[in-house]
C-alpha cells in the first residue's frame, strides 16, 4: 500500500478515538465508568460469536482443503474476469447476503493466505463491512412484526448485494489508484 | 438456507476430497478449523471491548441524536408515506444513526422499533408497506462509516493498517445504498402500477 494512504489509516484511529473521548467529556459523560460499561460487552459478543466460527470455520476449511474452492473459481472465472472480480473473493461474495459468519470465515482465510493488507485483503474487508446480511435481516425484521408477504424486499436487496460486491472492487481500485498518482 | 449452505459446503468437499484424494488435508482442515474459530474470538475480545467501550461514549454524549437530527431531511424525503412526526420516524432516525455509527447492536432493536411502528401505520398487517421496504433496503446495505468489526479483525492479523477499509468501505457502502434505494423506487414504482392495473 502506497504511503499516503498508509499515513491517513494510521492516523485516523488514534483521532477518532481521542475525538469520541473529547465530545464525551465536553458532553459531561463519565468517561472512564461509560467505557467500561460498554466494554464490558466485548467479551459476551466475543464468546457469541464462537459457535458461529467455528462451524463456518470448519466447513470453509474443508471446502478449502479438498480443492472444490480450485474449482469453484475456475468455473467462475471467466465471468468474473469480465467483471473485474477476483475469484479469489467470489465465495464471498455470494456467502455475503445469506451468512454475515460465513463470509467473516472466507475473510479470514483470505487473511491468513494473502494478508490483510494484500490487494485481496484489502477487498476481502470492504466486501465485508459495505454490505449486511440480506437474509438474516428481512428474516429478523419482518418475522418480528409478523410479516410473511415480503414483496420486492427480497429482490432489491440481491440485487443490490451484488452491486455492493461490484462497488467494492471498484472503491479499492479507485482508492489506491488514487493514492498512487 | 443456512442448513443447505452449510451442507453444500461440507459435502462438495468432502466428495471433491475422493476424486482429487485430499482426505487426509481435509480430515486435518477440519480440527484446525474448529481450533482456529475459537482462537480468533478469544483474540477478538480485546479490539471488540476497546470499539464497545468507546461507542458507548460516543452514544451516550449524544452522537446518535446528533446524526438523527442532520439525517431528518433526508428521513422525510426517504419515507414520504410515514408522518414526520410520527413515532416511527424517530425510530427510523435512530436506525440510520446507529447503522452509519457501525454500531450495530444498537442498529438491530432500533430498527425493530421502527417496524414495529410502521407496523402501526401498516393497512395490510400481513403484506410489507412501502416505507418498510424501504428501511429494510437501508438496512441491507447500510452505508457504513466505522466497520468496527472488521477493524478489530484486520487488527488481529497484524495489519499495518487496519483503518485502512475505513475509506473503501464509505464509497462501496454509498454507492450499494443508492443501488438499493434505486432498486427499492423502481420495484416500488412496478408494483404499483401492477396494483392500479
Amino acid at each position: 500500500m502506497s504511503d499516503a494512504l498508509a499515513r491517513v489509516s494510521e492516523w485516523m484511529l488514534p483521532l477518532v478515538v481521542s475525538s469520541i473521548l473529547v465530545v464525551g467529556a465536553w458532553q459531561r459523560v463519565p468517561l472512564y465508568q461509560t467505557f467500561v460499561q460498554g466494554a464490558k460487552g466485548g467479551f459476551s459478543t466475543a464468546v457469541r460469536l464462537i459457535p458461529h466460527l467455528v462451524a463456518m470455520m470448519v466447513a470453509v476449511n474443508v471446502f478449502r482443503a479438498s480443492g472444490a474452492m480450485d474449482g469453484l473459481i475456475h468455473l467462475l472465472n471467466p465471468v468474473l474476469t469480465w467483471l473485474h472480480v477476483p475469484a479469489e473473493v467470489a465465495p464471498m461474495g455470494i456467502l455475503r447476503p445469506i451468512t454475515g459468519q460465513g463470509s467473516l470465515a472466507f475473510m479470514i482465510d483470505i487473511f491468513q493466505k494473502h494478508g490483510p493488507d494484500s490487494h485481496l485483503g484489502l477487498l476481502a474487508s470492504t466486501m465485508q463491512a459495505s454490505s449486511d446480511t440480506t437474509l438474516y435481516i428481512l428474516t429478523v425484521y419482518f418475522g418480528s412484526v409478523g410479516i410473511y408477504r415480503f414483496r420486492y424486499a427480497l429482490a432489491a436487496g440481491l440485487l443490490s448485494d451484488f452491486v455492493s460486491v461490484l462497488a467494492s472492487v471498484f472503491a479499492v481500485w479507485l482508492i489506491s489508484g488514487m493514492i498512487q498518482v | 438456507m443456512i442448513d443447505f449452505i452449510w451442507l453444500a459446503l461440507f459435502i462438495s468437499g468432502v466428495a471433491t476430497a475422493m476424486v482429487t484424494g485430499r482426505m487426509q488435508m481435509v480430515s486435518s482442515a477440519i480440527l484446525k478449523g474448529a481450533e482456529s474459530g475459537v482462537d480468533l474470538c478469544i483474540g477478538l475480545i480485546g479490539a471488540i471491548s476497546l470499539w464497545m467501550g468507546v461507542m458507548h461514549i460516543a452514544e451516550r454524549a449524544g452522537a446518535v441524536a446528533w446524526l438523527a437530527q442532520k439525517l431528518k431531511p433526508v428521513a422525510r424525503r426517504l419515507f414520504p408515506s410515514v408522518p414526520p412526526d410520527h413515532p416511527a420516524m424517530g425510530a427510523i432516525l435512530a436506525n440510520m444513526s446507529a447503522n452509519l455509527l457501525g454500531i450495530g447492536n444498537a442498529a438491530t432493536p432500533l430498527g425493530l422499533k421502527a417496524m414495529e411502528e410502521l407496523q402501526k401505520l401498516n393497512s395490510h398487517p400481513d403484506t410489507a408497506s412501502d416505507a418498510m421496504c424501504t428501511l429494510l433496503a437501508l438496512n441491507t446495505a447500510s452505508i457504513t462509516l466505522i466497520p468496527t468489526t472488521v477493524i478489530a479483525l484486520r487488527m488481529q492479523y497484524h495489519s499495518a493498517h487496519p483503518s485502512a477499509v475505513v475509506l473503501t468501505t464509505f464509497v462501496a457502502s454509498l454507492i450499494g445504498t443508492c443501488a438499493a434505494l434505486a432498486f427499492d423506487r423502481f420495484f416500488r414504482a412496478l408494483s404499483h402500477r401492477r396494483q392500479v392495473r
